[in-house]
């Protein structure tokens, strides 16, 4: 091994564990707002790449229909929930967001032709697409069962999770898709060759970390959400709706997957079910952070992401191995170094 | 998912209820999991097969064992007790049909798997006599590499394969043959379907410098290594192996997959077949009707192997029809007796020769190298 391959090396770590953090930050987020164990995080991975490469292909992707169907079954139970409460004029909100919005999505993809748009506004499209399915699935699936315990909410992740790669390969097939890089650009750096896709990643990688501490120190909304991580009553009690705070978790945790998928799909082969395993590379980064920490959680996945390079070049038929037993050591230096809390309400 | 093999086995149970010398065919295909690019091709394929053979009525009872052997082993039990059904075809993957030999050889059932391994009809396990196979062994893909590569003066080759069983199986067959070839492995790599990188196998790759690089890998995830290896700027020749006969492959994998070459079943180039090879007949039959129903360039390898198994039971059961009524065990017996006695059976990826010792029947005739060559296959000569 010389110079310029480690280079080359870490130069792939970086951009994977880029991604990683994304993933691994988002996770943190959703855990310290509601406990949720966001297992489908990487769904929204493979929908955000797979529905921007269908637009590509000219087809109406599946996600389409599942923000419709989605958006159908919300109003439904807003509508009988409101019956029931004599609560109709509160309705207006729900119904814009749950049937108004996904048929103005459904008449821009089926007449707008986005095969011949821009990529950046197909991308936009695409994000507008997916990063609702958030949201909903949080008022269909958790929402319901917020109060209930870490157990129950991780065990409706898995229920998520596998639905919602389900229909990933009913809509997208079981063949994976590419989409064009944004820039075709390469730099050569020290013997290095650097593509613009690579820098379009960490970049973009790093605005969002940049842009989530912002909005976390400086935004009244990531405040809210703060203040509910650290304590749910107290945070009802200064009127912040912990409901409220869960779907706000949901849209970033969504917006992250998403974007996160169109980033990677120029670089790698993304399939429907590509999502889970880069989610599950996101947690271990997480984990590291003690599904607490965003810096440490960054840190814990860019280590993932260069662990896994410089071990497909010593033991490619052991990488797998190798970064998933990391979480081995970093559990066992946890549970040695923090007090043990227990947070069950 | 789970609804049309449900009503397709409602409607086979109504059927059988009316008349009771039907014909059942038990299908258990991998339509999910990360076998759905192969199952899917296959489970599409038995909607296009005779629903007569011989005058008699033919149910294919459908069902999908997600990739998993677990399912795969239930669907078998499931079909053999309540459907009483007469074969078994299945299932798309080796590790599921292995599964499944112990189960159809306990019921005394007939098998027709769809995977590839050459333990799936290993002679030397007695049970194996009730299991026969369509898609042709590893080791016959793997020579026709070897060959190619010494045709093209290849001295070296680095490998780089899926860590699982089909890139070690693929492993174990290449490294064979090329040992007795004098062909030189220089490195051995490994990748996951899913992995979204593949930097550090293919500088170690280039480290080694090889004539040729072989990609072991099925579909659309074997382009990855292609890719990467393009992007570093390898010039030297690549090889697939039949895992990428389709069409996403080429989709995904676009100008860097140009001048790949890799060994498949005549029926992937049917068209370019001369007319006087007699599987150009049955391999565009099947071509034509499938793209009838899928629309053109749908057609695959994989489901092409579907089609064989549907070839050899018409062939096979008007012989058992002379001894037994369906849904005996004697006609069971019988199918079975009739599949191995087969002769010159064409097929669309061969011409079918069984005996008691070989459940596959295949010669070199199932087999050629076809060349990527502007987006399509050409056929090598």
């Amino acid at each position: 091994m010389d110079l310029q391959i480690a280079l080359l090396l870490g130069q792939d770590g970086i951009v994977n564990g880029a991604i990683y953090a994304l993933l691994a930050l988002a996770l943190v987020l959703v855990f310290a707002v509601t406990r949720v164990i966001f297992i489908p995080q990487g769904e929204f991975v493979a929908f955000g790449a797979l529905t921007l490469a269908s637009f590509q292909a000219g087809k109406v992707p599946g996600t389409l229909w599942l923000l419709v169907g989605m958006g159908v079954a919300i109003a439904a139970i807003e509508i009988g929930i409101a019956l029931r409460n004599g609560t109709l004029r509160r309705l207006t909100s729900a119904l814009g967001w749950n049937l108004a919005y996904p048929a103005v999505a459904a008449a821009v993809v089926l007449l707008g032709q986005p095969g011949s748009w821009s990529l950046a506004l197909q991308v936009v499209l695409a994000l507008a697409l997916v990063v609702p399915l958030g949201p909903m699935v949080y008022r269909l699936a958790y929402q319901p069962l917020q109060s209930a315990s870490v157990l129950v909410l991780l065990i409706v992740s898995v229920a998520v999770h596998l639905t919602l790669v389900g229909l990933g390969l009913l809509f997208f097939g079981a063949e994976g898709s590419r989409t064009p890089a944004f820039s075709d650009a390469s730099f050569d750096w020290g013997g290095v060759m650097v593509t613009g896709q690579t820098l379009w990643v960490v970049g973009a990688s790093a605005a969002l970390i940049v842009v989530l501490y912002l909005f976390f120190e400086r935004s009244l909304w990531g405040k809210a959400l703060r203040a509910t991580a650290i304590n749910r009553t107290g945070a009802r009690l200064m009127g912040i709706s912990t409901t409220q705070a869960g779907k706000l978790s949901f849209v970033l945790a969504a917006a992250i997957g998403a974007l996160s998928g169109i980033l990677i799909a120029p670089i790698t082969t993304v399939y429907y079910d590509t999502g889970f395993i880069i989610g599950l590379k996101g947690f271990v980064g997480a984990i590291v952070g003690g599904m607490a920490s965003y810096p440490i959680a960054a840190a814990g996945a860019i280590l993932v992401g260069l662990l896994e390079s410089f071990s497909s070049f010593w033991a490619s038929a052991f990488k797998e191995v190798i970064v998933f037993t990391l979480i081995i050591p970093v559990l066992i230096w946890r549970s040695l170094t923090t007090r043990h809390v227990e947070e069950e309400e | 998912m789970k609804l049309k093999p449900l009503a397709a086995g409602l409607v086979a149970a109504f059927a059988a209820s009316l008349a009771q010398a039907d014909i059942n065919v038990g299908v258990t295909v991998s339509a999910t999991g990360p076998a759905a690019s192969l199952g899917i091709p296959e489970k599409n394929t038995f909607a296009l097969m005779p629903t007569t053979i011989a005058g008699q009525k033919v149910n294919y009872i459908i069902l999908d064992d997600a990739s998993d052997t677990t399912t795969a082993v239930k669907n078998v039990r499931k079909l053999i007790t309540e459907d009483k059904v007469d074969v078994i075809v299945g299932s798309t993957i080796t590790p599921n049909s292995l599964a499944m030999i112990d189960v159809v050889a306990e019921a005394e059932t007939p098998m027709i798997s769809m995977a590839a391994s050459a333990r799936i009809v290993d002679p030397a396990n007695p049970k194996v006599k009730w299991v026969f196979k369509t898609p042709q062994n590893d080791i016959q893909m793997s020579t026709a590499i070897a060959e190619s590569m010494l045709n093209n003066k290849v001295q070296t080759v680095a490998f780089i394969g899926f860590a699982d069983a089909y890139g070690e199986g693929w492993y174990q067959e290449f490294s064979k043959i090329a040992e007795l070839r004098k062909l030189k492995v220089v490195a051995n790599e490994r990748y996951n379907r899913t992995d979204t990188s593949v930097t550090g196998q293919v500088l170690k790759v280039l480290a080694a410098k090889p004539d040729a690089v072989l990609v072991a890998g099925a579909g659309t995830p074997a382009a990855l290594p292609q890719k990467a290896l393009n992007e570093k700027g390898y010039k030297g020749a690549y090889y697939q192996t039949h895992g990428v006969a389709n069409m996403d492959f080429m989709r995904v994998c676009g100008k860097d997959c140009e001048g790949t070459l890799l060994p498949a079943g005549p029926v992937l180039v049917a068209g370019q077949l001369p007319d006087s090879n007699p599987i150009k007949k049955v391999a565009m039959d099947y071509t034509t009707k499938y793209e009838a129903a899928h629309g053109k360039g749908s057609t695959s390898t994989f489901g092409a192997h579907a089609w064989d198994a549907g070839i050899l039971l018409q062939n096979a059961v008007p012989a058992a029809l002379k001894k037994a009524q369906p849904g005996s065990k004697e006609f069971r017996a019988a199918l079975r007796d009739a599949l191995e006695g087969l002769k010159n059976v064409t097929v669309s990826h061969g011409i079918v020769n069984m005996s008691p010792q070989d459940h596959l029947g295949f010669d070199q005739r199932a087999r050629v190298m076809v060349k990527i060559e502007n987006g399509a296959w050409k056929l090598q000569q």
